[in-house]
């Protein structure tokens, strides 16, 4: 059944889901549009680009797809396992983490996870480019520097970026820009 | 000694209300964008509800690092859970989501059923490529601090080769870098990392 599929594919990523909603991105993209395949690639990029339009946690854009796939019950099947198996798992270890603040093996578990993290983010930010940018022309690649040198000089709330990246190609578009 | 000052001391000790712990949850929910969880967090759970002191923020953000899921939603089920248990984790998580979900479904639907308004993909191109340069600068932000020795990079690189170029499952690179990674940084490993030369210590 699909709606269970949808349940099983984001419950695995939920699980996998170390480093953060980004880290996962190439997973999610092998699964969804690779080995399912419920959308194209492109789709994949919108929802992505979607998800990024919405406050909260950047990765509730599952839920669409999720409704691409099995309408309302998909959604809540793709909320349920993107964010339930991960939930349980902070909730018991959260339970117990205080009893292991002496025990030098957090220290070293974080330490250590920390640049597999930088890692995985890094790779599911290549997928990511790779996904919403290549085959546009020029100009996503001037939006996706001149926000990232943005953010890094000065503090400013993200979402003006992201509406100000997508007024920016419409307008090229409407230009008559290549191939946005 | 007023409330307000056992408030100050004593984050955790006053039981909170599950009404509260949605509002405050669903307020975040509503009002952070891209990634900036975090901050948002801390300023409301730490320095404006006095729920949790700055250790335990930093002790649970630590946690949801590690664990699988998003910082967001592990943050929520770590602090509801502090403050009511099962139900403020409960709770606390659905605040958390409840808002981007409206707006995420409200979007996506108008996305899929044609979005005749205005050319819709040529929007999202834009916003994709923000939210990569969104993605790039917060690398760089989590990154800077971590990479510290030539085994920080090897980490990385080995990493980002696993996923992008051979792309390898999670589930083969986790389990496999993962433990490699935590062994490099095993705690006879630390020890030897630390510093020698720190003022209250005593010099071997």
């Amino acid at each position: 059944m699909l709606v269970l599929q949808v349940l099983a594919v984001f419950s695995l990523l939920s699980v996998l889901a170390v480093g953060g909603g980004a880290a996962v991105i190439p997973e999610m993209k092998h699964l969804t549009v690779g080995v399912a395949p419920w959308i194209d690639s492109q789709q994949f990029g919108a929802i992505y680009s979607l998800g990024q339009l919405a406050p909260g946690p950047n990765m509730l854009m599952v839920s669409v797809i999720g409704f691409h796939v099995a309408g309302w019950v998909g959604a809540l099947a793709a909320l349920l396992g993107f964010f339930v198996p991960s939930g349980l798992i902070t909730f018991h270890v959260g339970r117990v983490w205080d009893r292991f603040e002496a025990n030098p093996w957090r220290a070293s578990i974080a330490r250590g996870l920390g640049p597999v993290t930088v890692g995985l983010i890094l790779a599911g930010t290549w997928s990511l480019a790779h996904t919403v940018m290549v085959g546009h022309g020029p100009v996503p690649y001037g939006v996706c520097a001149i926000v990232t040198l943005i953010l890094l000089r000065i503090k400013l709330n993200p979402v003006f970026l992201i509406i100000g990246g997508g007024l920016t190609t419409w307008i090229a578009s409407m230009l008559g820009m290549p191939a946005c | 000694m007023t409330s307000d000052e056992a408030a100050a001391l004593a984050p955790s000790a006053e039981r909170v209300g599950l009404p509260a712990i949605f509002r405050v949850f669903l307020t975040l929910g509503a009002t952070s964008f891209g990634g900036g969880v975090v901050a948002y967090l801390r300023e409301a759970l730490v320095e404006r509800e006095r729920w949790l002191d700055g250790e335990t923020f930093l002790a649970g953000l630590e946690l949801s690092q590690i664990l699988p899921g998003l910082n967001a939603t592990n943050m929520s089920v770590y602090v509801g859970e502090r403050l009511r248990g099962a139900p403020g984790a409960l709770v606390a998580c659905l605040g958390m989501m409840l808002p981007g979900t409206i707006v995420v479904m409200a979007l996506g639907i108008l996305f899929t059923g044609g979005g005749r308004v205005m050319n819709v993909s040529t929007v999202l191109v834009g916003v994709g490529a923000a939210a990569v340069g969104l993605l790039l600068a917060t690398t760089w932000k989590i990154g800077r601090p971590v990479i510290q020795r030539a085994t920080d990079v090897a980490i990385i690189a080995v990493t980002v080769a696993a996923v992008a170029y051979f792309k390898l499952s999670l589930a083969v690179v986790l389990p496999t870098i993962g433990p490699v990674a935590v062994w490099l940084y095993r705690p006879r490993a630390m020890d030897r990392l630390r510093p020698p030369t720190r003022g209250h210590e005593t010099p071997k």
